[in-house]
């Protein structure tokens, strides 16, 4: 609409002479330039809804956990070893819902770490150009499986099979959880360390095959070093990913409380737990509705604090060339 | 002479038994890529298995039921489409406009670094910390409710991460020239922007929306959080229909459920009939989730074909 009135009075502008047409075409240039400026702003508030939304997650958690731990000490929060926020004798120690994500995250993470890291190695310093290009996407459509259909696959296909060989394992259980959370976390550490051991100049593989070195060395003694910092930030998106994970712990951990590291035990972790109270009737401002925020918020510092590390070890451990 | 072969012999020795390490961790590699597949392979043979022979005409024209033969998938599949719609109407403008003012705009300056560490750090926030988020803001300050709009402004959140960052490297990846190009003609900042960055960085600011929407179709965890109902037992009111008429905008405040949380619902309950069902849903799912991953790899690979600068 206004780019054609526009071009109408430029039409205009071109019929007038002398003053009275450079007078025109600068008021055609302002215009425009007033267009762009409003458009400017329009982008600019929309670039700051992702701001907003931190502040709001952050404004949220930190209103709701306020009002929580004006009715439970934090001290308590963080020593007691029971976790019974639904009970009359209500016990609020985060460290119970802690154990449950820990030991989840470590099985996940004993099966993503290697994996993904081997199999980076594979594809970005053993596998040719075709073979790469068919795997990756592959790969990638483990990540894109909704973890809902994992936890089913959890507790349906993976605990019985874990139960034909250990028959004393309960049915709800972190292992069986842990594991399949670890294949699904396969891509997101392939992937980065990947691009991070192809970043690194082919003039460093070179110099290292010249010196006599095989395949398995140069990768091992020349790429793997010089991408690390790529490397660790893929393995502390990896970390972040299974302590945020929710619905396979939900549906394949069990949701009951449970101080313990044993992953063959069922136990809750501070995702599963948001989650089990929600599927519950809590009235809005009870007790155990602000719990969730309280164990939100938890969640929230943990995977802030990795992500952090991840930003510090990048700008460390950065090697440039 | 003889202690020349010597050495050559144990030379060789020793290139040979580092060269097997070669071959060794071949082995392993492909060993390990075969255990991610064949874990995907064993998740859809099950699903197939226990689901496909409840798929049917009735399984998508059916409401949930108590009776696992008669229960079907008409609210879960209308649910999704409904929550998807908004995820889609907010996410797209909303990414795409910060993603142009991001790498056309933004000047350097410590509100940009904000911006751009911000993204960063919101692409790591778990899931469910955006579910309390809507639980807070949009369910009780905003007073939407546990509603369509609640969820589907949720997920938007959720996928913008997503959605920017590819449609900057889209735009990023235009070269210098078109944009000199354009000025050089006489076009303002938003000429050069809407006629010539957009259209050209389509496919891929099509990729990015595309794998966003498949991870917000199958995202559970947030939508249970704002407290998104399972047993739903009818649709929501579609405009000028019912009586008294539905409104235009009715549908948007409607309770709902979603095809995810019809399947952990289906999932945790101990009858195995329904975990037929669960599967058969599963297999719906990851078919939508799946396809629209694929078309987006697709898409990629069209683009990066296609297009020489």
């Amino acid at each position: 609409m206004s780019a054609s009135t526009t071009s109408g009075r430029i039409v205009i502008a071109e019929r007038l002479t002398g003053a009275a047409r450079l007078a025109e075409l600068a008021k055609i240039k302002v215009a425009r330039k007033r267009k762009d400026r409003m458009i400017e702003f329009v982008l600019l508030l929309a670039a700051c809804v992702s701001v907003f939304t931190t502040l709001a997650i952050v404004y949220i958690l930190l209103k709701e956990s306020l009002v929580f731990f004006s009715d439970v000490p934090v001290w308590s929060f963080l020593t007691d070893t029971q976790w019974t926020p639904l009970f009359d004798d209500a016990h609020f120690g985060i460290a119970v819902l802690l154990s449950g994500t820990l030991s989840s995250s470590l099985v996940a993470l004993f099966i993503a770490i290697p994996l993904g890291t081997i199999i980076a190695i594979y594809l970005s310093e053993f596998a040719n150009h075709r073979l790469r290009e068919v795997l990756k996407p592959v790969l990638e459509l483990l990540s894109g499986v909704p973890t809902i259909i994992y936890g089913f696959f959890a507790l349906l296909v993976i605990t019985p099979l874990l139960q034909e060989i250990y028959p004393g394992l309960p049915t709800f259980n972190i292992l069986s959880a842990g594991l399949v959370m670890g294949i699904m976390i396969i891509p997101y550490v392939s992937s980065l360390s990947e691009d991070a051991m192809r970043a690194v100049p082919m003039s460093l593989r070179e110099g290292s095959y010249a010196m006599g070195a095989t395949r398995f060395q140069t990768a091992t003694r020349v790429v793997v070093p010089a991408a690390f910092s790529g490397i660790a930030s893929a393995y502390i998106l990896g970390i972040s990913r299974a302590v945020g994970e929710t619905m396979i712990l939900a549906v394949a951990a069990g949701m009951q409380p449970n101080l313990t590291l044993n992953p063959l035990e069922p136990a809750a972790t501070i995702t599963s737990f948001i989650v089990q109270v929600a599927l519950g009737d809590l009235p809005h401002g009870s007790v155990g509705y602000q719990t969730i925020f309280a164990a939100g918020l938890t969640l929230l510092l943990i995977t802030l604090m990795f992500n952090l590390l991840g930003h510090w070890l990048r700008r460390k451990y950065r090697e440039a060339y | 002479m003889s202690r020349k072969t010597d050495r050559s012999k144990e030379l060789r020795a020793i290139i040979k038994s580092h060269k097997r390490w070669d071959v060794i961790f071949g082995l392993v590699g492909l060993g390990a890529i075969a255990l991610a597949i064949l874990t995907l392979v064993a998740l859809f043979a099950q699903m197939v298995i226990d689901g496909f022979p409840r798929i049917s005409v009735e399984f998508f024209a059916n409401f949930p039921s108590r009776r696992a033969g008669q229960a079907g998938i008409l609210s879960a599949w209308v649910g999704s489409f409904f929550v998807m719609i908004v995820t889609a109407l907010f996410a797209i403008p909303v990414g795409i406009a910060s993603a142009i003012y991001l790498e056309e705009y933004a000047r350097k300056n410590w509100f940009t670094d904000v911006i751009e560490i911000n993204i960063s750090n919101l692409a790591g926030v778990p899931s469910i910390v955006y579910g309390l988020l809507a639980l807070g803001l949009f369910v009780y300050t905003f007073g939407f409710g546990q509603s369509i709009l609640s969820a589907g402004l949720t997920l938007a959140l959720l996928i913008l991460p997503i959605v920017i960052v590819t449609t900057r490297e889209a735009l990023r990846a235009i070269p210098q020239t078109v944009r000199e190009g354009a000025y050089a003609c006489g076009a303002t900042k938003w000429q050069v922007v809407s006629d010539h960055l957009v259209p050209y960085g389509m496919p891929g600011i099509l990729t990015g929306v595309i794998i966003g929407l498949s991870r917000a179709i199958g995202e559970t965890a947030p939508i249970i959080t704002i407290g998104a109902l399972t047993f739903i037992a009818f649709l929501p009111p579609m405009p000028f229909t019912g009586d008294p008429a539905a409104g235009l905008f009715d549908w948007l405040f409607s309770p709902f459920t979603v095809m995810p949380i019809q399947i952990f619902n289906w999932t945790s309950r101990p009858d195995p009939a329904f975990h037929a069902n669960a599967a058969a849903a599963s297999l719906v799912l990851v078919f939508l989730t799946l396809g629209m991953n694929g078309l987006a790899i697709w898409l990629r690979y069209r683009l990066r074909k296609n297009i020489k600068w």
